[in-house]
């Protein structure tokens, strides 16, 4: 039994949008993953739901003739996982989506869901970090679009207005054409289990050398973070082995990975190192610049 | 013939159409929801409580604390009544208490119409604690100081040591060896699908019914009359399809509670379920244990002496409190029965959540600490740890140095053999360089166990069957022993069939047990039921047999020594194809014949004298990335000598559920509790790192058959073994890989993180 106050059916974005501004209280509940388990633990501030769950504007991927992909916030990790325009060109979003939870969570649970919630531990936030996606966002003062790092302001905390619903997230061609990317999500279990670990890396090489690096990590802040510092120390650097000696020095710099009983903080930075050079393994061995 | 056959489970149907009624399944109109208020804290008293404000919410029928109970303590082992008042089981709970002993201890309860009003009537209890030191680690729970979680208790339940076998302190000085080492074992709780749900009503105002998820109807309503100072034949409890238990629901839990609710509130229907949050820690886990052990060793491998030393926590209630580690002591003893050996043991108190009967009682803990050491000592001495496994293991004929009687059947040697043979040991070994470099290392482990079939004569052992021939043909079989997933419906099944003469498909077994019809037993637990009840169900199937083939005389005219049953029919024993008559032909008679005859039932009670060593061993063969700490199982099997296998795939079923709770305790597994406040970090499904279908390797098992003697049909526990040796074979195979011994579990990626960082291997 959940302890609801008011929940509304939105038959439309619009018609949510205006439900949001009536109630400031209200929050959008799309598969309901994250909102359902609140509601169970009888949370104050998830006592007011407007249901966005299964608009079809909402559940849209597409790509433009010039290569941006765009993905509707409801799409599924089951859909993300399986679509050709995300198996075909950014096969790392399908990584990330088809590690999270179960069967079950992933035919429900939604990838604006997974970005709105603000978890450092979101799956898909990793890749489409180094996708360097950005997200739109619908409300009563009109639509803006924003990079996904900005979007993130602390764990749990988005830049979300009340009234705003993510309506889809964006994907241009030179952040994912000519790139080599990888997801490895580090957890205790191979399923039903949040990241201890994620880290996404992406890598852009010309003749031999790292022509950009993106790297990205789940669990290592407070929010899902991109290693900035990092990704300028490894701009030219040769693409082989010793990259990886390199990232590993570094990537910590980037990071504040937290002490606490789900894990240590010089076990966290252990993995993060770990996954780094795995990572980045991986993709040369993509690129065929390394052989395994 | 059914016995040796995997016939169809008789649940199967049911169970996987969603057919089958589990406790939560059954309503009553006007039925109540109860709920627990439970403590924040682990230590403390209660100094002021309020409940004013949530009597008067809408919808509240009661609201109880330690003021409204019955103040006299009982126990809660579901472990049949001991005549001797010494062995009796500690009483230290009550329904309600004033005094917290663990994160989660129940101080008030709430009977209100929905869960929605019992959540809002529990906030509006107003309670104020005077806070204790939680007592966690053993040191602060000896301490001089420490305060009494129980009064006059010195935090001590009881603690006990022998010797047994010869000559101790000579053995010691003879051997050229002496091994020792030091074994943490953790908190894991059984995570059994069901979570504790009972509900009761009373039917007149005289008796209370209980319908409840347990695994010991009859024990459960000796209880509750204990607890509520209510006569036992006014109690009746009833017991459903069950979704599993591991002992967890050998224990009475939320059975005394629901009778006391119904019986304070004129007799409607009340039901108290736990959320999988609350049954983490409101039921009971598994005792984690200290263990320290000796082993002295000759130069040749010969195991002279085991000594060990344990310390078991079995947290804020006594619940099965020392029979844990006293019955596991006693059953490791079967293995290598030829060496002398020492034990001490110590059960203490501590804050957290009471620990239990768990599938296995305290032999996982036990046996993690020996195996490992007979590890440590056959690589001190340079011998294979097959070889060295198979040079002491027990051989038929040894004696038992406890109870000074031989052992019969032990199959353990072969174990060891097929266990070998089967994960290409020898070939393995040879190709297995030492010590390994590199970020990935392979290993292979064994580890041996003994077990015991049932609890003899440690406690009695009752078994009832009631057999009632219908008017088909077919026959009813009523026990009092409890299907709770593992089976044992379907092996009474098989048993009666074999020796009834009748197919298996023409015995029905009564599944749900009702105390009001059921006839006596003492339940689930102890890997007892195929091994006990099987010998009442052997006998009530004969007396019936006897009594259809004397009727078939009197029909006949015919001797009845002469006539048999095969297939349903009554035949000519010599010449079994000539049918005298159709078992149906003949029941008719027997119920409808205006002259003679009358329903054709048998009913047997007995007890068993005997009890049966059974054996087995694991062996894994995995491989470690160090970097990633992380274990990866490439081959794993279980051999058992059960004696003679019954049903050959809901044994193998069983295996492999016990192989994958033996992986989960000793790779994942921990129930957290802060050391410093006693705070449960991880009562929940998400943290609490139960492995899943995907983190659990494939499974292979094997059988030894051995015939044992004292059993109709020749069979010995399998029902908790499966759990026993895989820690300790995983971690004898990390050694293998490493080089690293792993005293503690879980060896998760946390644990092999420090101790990978300490060895200097990351
Ligand atoms: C058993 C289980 C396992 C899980 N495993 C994982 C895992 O492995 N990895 C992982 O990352 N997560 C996991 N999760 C968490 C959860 O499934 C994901 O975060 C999921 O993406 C949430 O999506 P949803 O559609 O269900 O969101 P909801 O629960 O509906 O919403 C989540 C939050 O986002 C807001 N929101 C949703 N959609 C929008 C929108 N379009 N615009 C604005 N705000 C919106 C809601 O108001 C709410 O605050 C798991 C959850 C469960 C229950």
């Amino acid at each position: 039994m959940f302890d609801f106050e008011s929940y509304h059916k939105a038959e439309s974005v619009d018609e949510a949008i205006a439900l949001l501004a009536q109630n400031p209280k209200s929050i959008p509940l799309a598969g309901g993953t994250d909102v359902l388990v609140r509601l169970h633990q009888h949370h104050q501030d998830y006592r007011h739901v407007v249901d966005i769950h299964g608009l079809k504007e909402l559940k849209e991927i597409s790509k433009n003739p010039n290569g941006v992909i765009r993905i509707g916030s409801g799409v599924t990790f089951t859909t993300l996982t399986e679509h050709p325009l995300i198996t075909g060109n950014i096969p790392v979003l399908a990584q990330g989506a088809s590690s999270v939870g179960g069967p079950q969570v992933r035919n429900v649970g939604t990838v604006g869901g997974n970005i709105c919630n603000g978890a450092p531990s979101a799956d898909s936030a990793a890749p489409l970090l180094i996708l360097n996606a950005t997200v739109v966002l619908k409300g009563t003062q009109g639509q803006r679009e924003i990079p996904l790092h900005e979007f993130y302001q602390g764990p749990g905390k988005v830049d979300r207005m009340e009234s705003e619903i993510l309506t889809s997230i964006v994907i241009a061609p030179e952040n994912y054409q000519c790139w080599f990317a990888k997801y490895h999500k580090y957890a205790m279990r191979d399923a039903m289990d949040i990241a201890t670990i994620g880290c996404a890396g992406a890598c852009n090489i010309e003749g031999g050398l790292v022509n950009q690096l993106r790297l990205a990590y789940t669990v290592a802040g407070p929010t899902p973070l991109r290693c900035w510092k990092t990704e300028q120390i490894a701009k030219g650097a040769k693409a082989d082995e010793s990259l990886l000696e390199l990232v590993k020095s570094s990537v910590l710099k980037d990071l504040r990975p937290r002490d606490s009983w789900r894990a240590s903080k010089d076990f966290r930075q252990h993995v993060i190192q770990t996954l780094a050079q795995r990572v980045l393994q991986a993709i040369l061995n993509q690129c065929g610049e390394v052989k395994p | 013939m059914a016995v040796g056959k995997s016939v169809q489970r008789k649940d199967g149907v049911a169970k996987v159409t969603g057919k089958a009624r589990y406790t939560d399944d059954f309503s009553m109109p006007g039925m109540r929801v109860a709920k627990y208020l439970r403590s924040p804290i682990a230590h403390g008293r209660v100094v002021r409580i309020d409940t004013t404000r949530a009597e008067k919410l809408p919808g509240v029928d009661g609201v109880f604390t330690f003021h409204d109970v019955p103040k006299n303590t009982f126990a809660t082992a579901g472990h049949p009544f001991s005549l001797d008042p010494e062995h009796g089981d500690v009483a230290d709970r009550l329904l309600l208490t004033d005094c917290a002993r663990f994160q989660g201890d129940e101080v008030a309860v709430v009977v209100t119409r929905d869960d929605m009003t019992a959540h809002k009537a529990l906030s509006l209890i107003e309670v104020e604690y005077e806070n204790l030191k939680p007592l966690i680690r053993m040191q602060d729970v000896l301490a001089h100081d420490a305060p009494e979680l129980h009064k006059r208790s010195r935090n001590l339940i009881k603690e006990h040591a022998y010797t047994v076998g010869g000559d101790y302190k000579k053995a010691i000085e003879e051997s050229d060896h002496l091994i020792e080492g030091v074994f943490e074992t953790q908190i894991v709780q059984h995570c059994h699908l069901e979570n504790h749900s009972s509900y009761a009503y009373m039917d007149d105002m005289d008796r209370i019914v209980i319908v409840s998820s347990t695994q010991i109807p009859h024990i459960a309503r000796r209880i509750v009359s204990e607890a509520l100072n209510f006569p036992l034949s006014r109690i009746r409890v009833i017991k459903p399809h069950i979704g599993g238990g591991f002992g967890n629901k050998q224990d009475v839990i939320l059975e005394p509670m629901v009778a006391f609710l119904t019986l304070k509130l004129g007799g409607i229907p009340i039901r108290l379920k736990l959320n999988r949050e609350e049954c983490m820690v409101g039921t009971r886990v598994r005792h984690p244990l200290h263990i320290q052990v000796k082993a002295g060793i000759s130069q040749e491998g010969n195991l002279n002496v085991i000594d060990y030393d344990a310390v078991s926590n079995t947290g804020a209630y006594a619940s099965h409190g020392h029979s844990i580690v006293s019955a596991a002591a006693a059953k490791t003893h079967y293995m290598y029965p030829r060496a002398i050996y020492r034990c001490r043991a110590r059960t203490i108190y501590g804050n957290f959540p009471s620990a239990g009967a768990m599938r296995g009682y305290g032999s996982p803990q036990i046996i993690f600490a020996v195996e490992s050491l007979m590890e440590d000592a056959a690589r001190k001495l340079g011998i294979d740890s097959v070889d060295f496994r198979l040079k002491n293991a027990v051989k038929p004929g040894d004696i038992n140095q406890i109870g000074k009687r031989p052992i019969v059947t032990a199959g353990l040697i072969e174990c060891i053999e097929k266990g070998r043979d089967l994960i290409d040991w020898d070939k393995k070994r040879a190709t297995l360089q030492t010590p390994q470099t590199g970020p990935v290392r392979k290993g292979l482990g064994i580890a041996c166990f003994s077990y015991l079939s049932g609890t003899y004569p440690s406690c009695v052992e009752p078994a009832s069957a009631r057999l009632i021939l219908n008017q088909d043909g077919s026959v009813n079989l009523l026990v009092g022993a409890t299907e709770i997933g593992q089976g044992s419906d379907t092996v009474f099944a098989q048993m009666t069939a074999e020796t009834l003469g009748t197919s298996y498909e023409k015995v029905h077994v009564v599944s749900n047990q009702d105390t009001d019809v059921t006839p006596f037993d003492s339940g689930a637990y102890a890997s007892r039921q195929t091994y006990v009840t099987g010998q009442a169900v052997m006998r009530a199937a004969s007396e019936l047999k006897d009594k259809i083939l004397a009727y078939a005389g009197v029909i006949t005219g015919m001797n009845p020594g002469e006539l048999d049953i095969d297939e349903g029919n009554i035949v000519i024993a010599k010449s079994r194809q000539t049918a005298v008559m159709s078992l149906k032909d003949l029941s008719m008679d027997a119920y409808y014949n205006k002259n003679r005859g009358g329903q054709i039932t048998s009913e047997v009670s007995c007890k068993a004298l005997t009890n049966a060593p059974s054996y087995g061993c694991t062996v894994v063969d995995l491989e470690i990335d160090i970097p990633m700490c992380k274990v990866k199982i490439n081959e794993i099997y279980n051999i058992h000598d059960a004696g003679v296998i019954i049903n050959p795939l809901t044994s193998e079923g069983q295996i492999h559920g016990g192989m994958a709770m033996g992986i989960g305790a000793a790779l994942f597994e921990v129930l957290m509790v802060d050391p410093d406040s006693g705070r449960i970090y991880n009562n929940n499904m998400l943290d609490y790192k139960v492995p899943t279908i995907m983190d659990i390797p494939g499974l292979g098992s094997g059988f030894v058959q051995t015939h044992e003697p004292t059993h109709p049909y020749g069979s010995k526990s399998l029902g908790e073994p499966p759990v026993l040796t895989p820690a300790p074979a995983i971690r004898n195979a990390i050694l293998d890989a490493t080089g690293i011994a792993i005293n503690e579990l879980p060896m998760n990626p946390k644990t092999l993180f420090t101790h990978f960082k300490n060895a200097g291997l990351l």
